[in-house]
């Protein structure tokens, strides 16, 4: 994990020392709400339904135990004791008050912790696999370069007032967990023929109103370019970006009302005048950032210790755990462990104080004192040795943490809704907790295998119901909460839009049109094996679509 | 409006010349963007400074053939939400090479000089006579930045190596 | 963003509120005749759009204790009672419509897995 420095730190110091500043203008109304909400949003503070959230930034998804703890504190100080983890692998408080923020801000800056650039339109939270540094399949590292990214955007005088937000995401797995076709930016990691490391480039994903996966616009960049790249992508954004109409305001329309190849034309020129300036990166630069990153002093393990694989054995719950929620970790003996923030009937995403303050501890004892974040909205202990699997269970069930349904029909991306959000058009998570409830019995869930449901309460898919393989958007309808349903989405290298089925249904019938997608998939199916996406992608959504609207 | 340059409030010495009025003799003056493509020989001959105001929604690639003839340009912030000057300005300062006087005008506030001044603005129409006097404090709020601009502060990844006693960077724009 | 001030004469179909947020916490706030209140009983209630003009204006003035300032609509009882007049503004005042994962964890400690 990356420790700041007496750079960094200072910075977010300075941060929280100008926004107190601004605060207090505001309070003293020597500065208009006009005036401040845009230097608001800039330190991730929204107005919802209820009182102002505070959207705190988890650089790449990686947290310290210590800056865990300090999440806990100020939800316990600050707010009601929750907080709830999104889908950019940021955490979010519902109940701030303006006042109180700089406080909140001077508390989390201690540990190295801000909300800059969580909103505004600037550069946003730079987003990568929750298994960066400990998945077996990645070419190297994801952070380091998000880190350096990350750094060059911050307060980046030139790209602070862009036409609307700008979200990047790293990866260097072949499979993509961070879903990097539907950002802004993708920057995905390849080796090429000759061995080299470099980024394909792709620009213009998103999701929304008009949802559009990324484009690539250059298949081979040299890791040394990365920064000159971004900012010529960015420059190029910032002029001739729309900023007419706030919908069409993305890098995505931009890109498909030029075209891609015009695009790209735009950025190489652009790019040919800075890339061997000043952003040109070398070894030191990297060196330094990477010499920041603390990796764990692995001791030397064997995989499947004998205590771990008697555990297995002896107990099935255990077991069943482990097959859902443990992943291969590259160094060997060790694992990489999911916490599903999906108990039943719960709110997707949130976790209490006590059970932030629990996984720290958990943390220092078996992981390194590192946690992850992940976009699907649970939480990661990156390095956990497998001989300390049966004990770490033993310590994550009675918090309910420890639900072997990871990845399953159960494991929903939801957004807040209606309940929070003053963007939403209908509720969100009532109709994830009534799904969860449906499902609950353990042996359905693995039965049904990998199904990702998401759930968006409005059209600005923070839920990202469009790649889900069920999605689920609300909308408004005479007064009225209806919900229309996608399926086939996907957001992983084969990145897809979903298909809607048909007419919206209402509020009380989702869980029910749930139950009869997953009653024909289990009839449809040709083997126990194929998952959900396998047999849609197969059978067509017509059977399904014939399914729900039988009835209806 | 107060004009700051230099940390503090100054007279301006321009003249504003509208699209359609005579253009004063012997003053400094700033004339519209479409009227200076349209007169350019003639204003270039022209005894006395020269500036012209360039709108963000037009290429800043376009003054180049002009920009040894100018003394000011001043680019436009028509909401401060509105960020396309700060691109037109570090294209003019870092690519393109302008030495003169570079205004940000339209509605400019205290909380962006910091940016503006990273961005290679020196003249500043302010919308606020109180924002006005808190120039100073306010580019000082941060020691700290991370990327190189036009004002030629170094970033903290170069402050890092050199007092890790790496090699010498340079600090070429 | 527009001044109500200068916006269209605002069309009113029924009773209606000013509604917004108070600067400061952020909680839930409704226009009436002195400034703002957070109890909806106290709210005034118009019927027309000049009415609702008129409050929009008060509002728009007090950019430093209100943000966010709207029309909203309501629902008349008898007996005089104002309820909120859409699911949004019921949730505004009311709260979220789900328990509160304090709540959730409390019980788990009484009843583990």
């Amino acid at each position: 994990m990356y420790i700041y420095d007496a750079f960094d730190r200072t910075l977010v110091n300075e941060r929280v020392a100008e926004f107190r500043d601004q605060v207090t203008r505001r309070l003293s109304g020597e500065l208009s709400e006009e005036e401040f909400k845009p230097l608001r949003l800039m330190n991730g503070v929204y107005l919802q339904l209820h009182a102002y959230m505070l959207r705190t930034a988890i650089p790449y998804g990686t947290l310290s135990s210590e800056q865990l703890r300090m999440l806990a504190h100020v939800a316990r100080k600050y707010d009601r004791d929750y907080g709830h983890f999104t889908t950019r692998q940021n955490i979010q408080y519902h109940w701030i008050k303006l006042a109180e923020l700089p406080d909140a801000m001077a508390d989390l800056a201690s540990v190295g912790m801000h909300g800059m650039q969580t909103s505004g339109n600037c550069v946003r939270n730079i987003t990568t696999d929750q298994w960066a540094g400990a998945a077996p399949d990645e070419i190297e590292d994801p952070r380091i370069w998000a880190e350096l990214i990350r750094q060059h955007v911050t307060l980046h005088p030139e790209f602070s007032f862009m036409p609307r937000k700008f979200k990047i995401a790293v990866g260097t797995s072949a499979h993509d967990r961070a879903a990097l076709r539907i950002h802004d930016l993708g920057l995905q990691m390849h080796r090429n023929a000759a061995g080299e490391t470099g980024f394909e480039v792709m620009v213009g994903g998103g999701l929304g109103r008009t949802p559009f996966l990324a484009q690539t616009i250059k298949p081979f960049l040299d890791k040394r370019d990365v920064l000159s790249y971004v900012e010529a992508v960015l420059r190029i954004y910032n002029q001739f970006g729309r900023r007419d109409n706030i919908y069409k305001a993305r890098i995505k329309i931009l890109v498909h009302e030029l075209g891609p190849e015009a695009f790209a034309k735009e950025v190489e020129a652009e790019w040919a005048n800075i890339k061997d300036g000043a952003l040109a990166i070398d070894d030191a630069i990297v060196g330094d950032i990477a010499g920041r990153f603390v990796y764990p002093r692995y001791e030397q393990l064997s995989d499947n210790p004998a205590q771990f694989v008697a555990a297995r054995k002896a107990d099935r719950h255990f077991d069943a755990w482990v097959a859902n929620s443990v992943a291969n970790h590259k160094v060997p003996g060790y694992a990489i462990v999911t916490l599903s923030l999906k108990p039943e009937g719960g709110t997707p995403g949130d976790a209490t104080a006590e059970q932030m303050d629990a996984i720290a501890d958990l943390a220092d004892r078996y992981s390194f004192s590192e946690i992850r974040v992940g976009h699907e909205q649970n939480l990661v202990l990156p390095h956990v040795a497998q001989r300390d699997l049966p004990a770490l269970w033993r310590a994550l069930a009675p918090l309910g943490l420890a639900l072997p349904n990871v990845n399953s029909i159960v494991d929903i991306i939801s957004c807040p809704g209606l309940d929070y959000c003053s963007l939403a058009n209908a509720r969100s998570i009532p109709i994830a907790q009534e799904i969860s409830k449906r499902f609950a019995n353990l042996d359905l869930q693995r039965d049904l295998g990998r199904l990702h449901i998401n759930i968006s309460g409005c059209i600005n898919a923070c839920g990202h119901h469009h790649v889900g393989h069920i999605g689920i958007l609300g909308v408004e309808k005479n007064g009225e909460e209806f919900y229309q349903i996608t399926l086939g989405g996907k957001a992983d290298e084969h990145a897809k839009l979903g298909d809607l089925i048909g007419p919206a249904v209402p509020y009380g019938q989702v869980a029910d049109v749930v139950e009869d997608i997953a009653s024909a998939y289990l009839e449809l199916r040709a083997r126990p094996d194929e998952i959900f996406i396998e047999t849609l992608k197969r059978t067509g959504i017509e059977p399904f679509r014939e399914r729900v609207y039988a009835t209806r | 409006m107060p004009l700051v340059e230099n940390g503090k409030v100054v007279e301006d010495r321009y003249v504003r010349v509208a699209a359609d009025a005579p253009i004063p003799d012997g003053v400094p003056v700033i004339v519209p963007a479409a009227r200076f493509l349209a007169e350019a020989d003639a204003l270039v001959a022209r005894d006395g400074l020269l500036g012209v105001l360039w709108p963000n929604n037009k290429r800043i690639a376009e003054l180049k053939p002009w920009l040894g003839h100018l003394a000011l340009i001043a680019l436009d912030f028509p909401k401060f939400r509105d960020g396309r000057a700060y691109s037109q300005a570090r294209l003019l300062r870092e690519q393109y090479g302008f030495n003169g006087t570079l205004r940000a005008t339209g509605d400019v506030l205290r909380d962006q000089f910091g940016f503006l001044v990273r961005a290679g603005f020196d003249s500043f129409e302010v919308k606020k006579p109180a924002d006005a006097a808190a120039f100073a404090k306010s580019v000082a709020r941060y020691s700290v930045v991370y990327q190189p601009g036009a004002d030629g502060r170094l970033p903290a990844l170069r402050r890092r190596l050199q007092s890790a006693g790496a090699a010498d960077v340079s600090e070429d724009a | 963003m527009t001044s109500p001030l200068e916006q269209k004469k605002i069309k009113v179909t029924g009773p209606v509120v000013v509604t917004a947020n108070r600067t400061g916490d952020g909680a839930v706030i409704y226009r009436h005749a002195e400034g703002w209140t957070t109890d909806l009983a106290e709210a005034a209630i118009v019927t027309d759009g000049a009415g609702a003009q008129r409050l929009m204006a008060g509002a728009a003035a007090d950019d430093l204790g209100a943000i966010g300032a709207y029309v909203a609509p309501v629902k008349l009882l008898p007996g005089g009672h104002v309820r909120p007049g859409n699911l949004r503004e019921l949730i505004r005042l009311g709260g979220p419509t789900i328990t509160l994962p304090v709540a959730a964890a409390k019980v788990l400690e009484k009843n583990p897995a």
